[in-house]
């Protein structure tokens, strides 16, 4: 899709007035790796960092997109704007996917003051996609005063999203396994606030202590609290979002906040950069053929993986 | 690059059976495309409103309860209001075949009755989606 100049401008005029068509538009030109996004981009960095950017993470199937529709809800009482970014799996065969957590969002949907966008995570494995940073810039212009992102639901080491957002809500529910768990590394290390839903099924006291004596070796300046929530009945959401203000707080008191936006934006930008290079190594159908080639003599011992990376590399040599 | 086509899949009306439109969802995903899934009992409102957010390039919808005549125009009149008619619509579901001239009249691009087969779906879509 090739956009005459007039249409981009129009884009930019009509983005920074809030239109939500504009907004919608640029995500997908972003999406689509349109050369043009980055430009519009690049002009309109200096309107961004208003919006407060909070990550919902957490396994498959423990409530994330129910109990963003909860906070949303409460945030709304507040006249607050808000936009939601839902990522979910991409396929590694088709490229396709499916999008479902707007099913969870239904009576958001005629909010005009709450935009939600799904995207599928296009191969990325850190729980987002590689448009996911752009897309909350493209909002923030827009005029959210709040952006939710809510991950792919993850394993155990999808971390994207810390270096994404200034708060990360880690969503636990009962029953996914022993203590040992929750003392590994990773996901467990990255909540700064806690909710364990489904609370009402058993267990739910135990993971709980268990969280809560994992956060205790640690020697933060926060310590992040952990909330039972029952987010279907509605029940626990007051005290998550306070746990959040707390936490926004905390970090504007102390400094952190500028520190975590410093430290996300190194890692943006060396992000940036590895994209860059690996589409300059791998974005083109020849190479991918050099590649195919070399996968097969691999395989069959004929290469060993290590030269393999050596001859790609030579490319940019 | 390849760009991927976007649709949502949307269930307008009261009628809560959305076998259909997993089927369809599913093909649609394993065909290489993005599938917005909205779940049942969507007003034309709220799916105009997802649409839009989601900057979809097909909205296809699948009624059973036999309100199409009602719903499926009443979508393709608010993307008009909003400035969407670049989106393509398309239908499914129980739609008798003398209804079909109405809803084609009306905006609707292409209605899929119960026998079309998933390839036909995702053909008619890749070929007539109108943002290239």
């Amino acid at each position: 899709m090739n956009q005459a100049g007039g249409e981009i401008v129009k884009i930019r005029e009509r983005l920074l007035k809030g239109d939500k068509r504009a907004a919608a538009r640029l995500i997908t030109m972003i999406e689509n790796n349109e050369a043009e996004a980055v430009e519009i981009l690049k002009d309109l960095y200096k309107y961004t960092g208003n919006a407060y950017v909070i990550g919902i993470t957490g396994p498959p199937g423990a409530g994330k997109s129910t109990l963003t529709d909860k906070l949303v809800k409460h945030l709304r009482k507040q006249n607050k704007k808000i936009a939601i970014i839902a990522v979910d799996p991409t396929s590694p065969f088709t490229g396709g996917a499916i999008l479902g957590d707007r099913v969870r969002m239904g009576d958001l949907n005629t909010d005009s003051n709450v935009f939600i966008r799904s995207m599928g995570a296009r191969g990325r494995l850190g729980g987002l996609s590689e448009a996911t940073r752009a897309a909350v810039k493209v909002l923030d212009v827009y005029g959210a005063d709040y952006i939710f992102i809510e991950t792919v639901g993850v394993g155990q080491s999808e971390i994207d999203i810390v270096k994404t957002c200034d708060t990360t809500l880690m969503v636990m529910v009962p029953g996914l396994g022993d203590d040992i768990q929750t003392i590994k590394a990773g996901i467990m290390e990255i909540g700064d606030v806690f909710a364990v839903n489904k609370a009402d099924r058993d267990g739910a006291r135990r993971t709980i202590t268990e969280i809560n004596m994992m956060l205790d070796f640690n020697n933060e300046n926060w310590r992040p609290p952990v909330i039972p929530a029952i987010a279907i009945n509605n029940e626990g959401i007051d005290d998550i979002l306070k746990s959040i203000n707390n936490h926004m707080d905390h970090m504007k008191e102390t400094g952190e906040f500028k520190e975590r936006r410093i430290a996300n934006s190194k890692f943006e930008i060396i992000d940036l950069v590895r994209q860059r290079l690996m589409n300059a190594l791998l974005d083109n159908s020849k190479r991918e053929k050099k590649i195919n080639e070399l996968s097969g003599m691999v395989a069959s011992r004929e290469m060993d993986p290590y030269t393999a990376q050596e001859t790609i590399f030579n490319y940019i040599k | 690059m390849k760009r991927t086509i976007r649709v949502l899949v949307a269930k307008p009306g009261l009628d809560g059976h959305d076998r259909g439109a997993k089927v369809i969802a599913r093909a649609l995903r394993d065909a290489g495309m993005e599938v917005i899934y909205t779940g049942l009992r969507q007003t034309p409102k709220q799916i105009v409103n997802a649409a839009i957010q989601e900057d979809v390039d097909c909205v296809a919808m699948s009624i059973l309860s036999g309100a199409h005549n009602t719903l499926f125009p009443k979508v393709v009149e608010l993307l008009r209001e909003e400035d969407a008619s670049d989106i393509l619509v398309v239908g499914g579901g129980v739609i008798p075949g003398e209804d079909i001239p109405f809803l084609k009249e009306k905006g609707i691009s292409e209605i899929f009755t119960p026998g079309t087969t998933t390839d036909t779906t995702i053909e008619y879509i890749r070929k007539n989606i109108k943002r290239k």
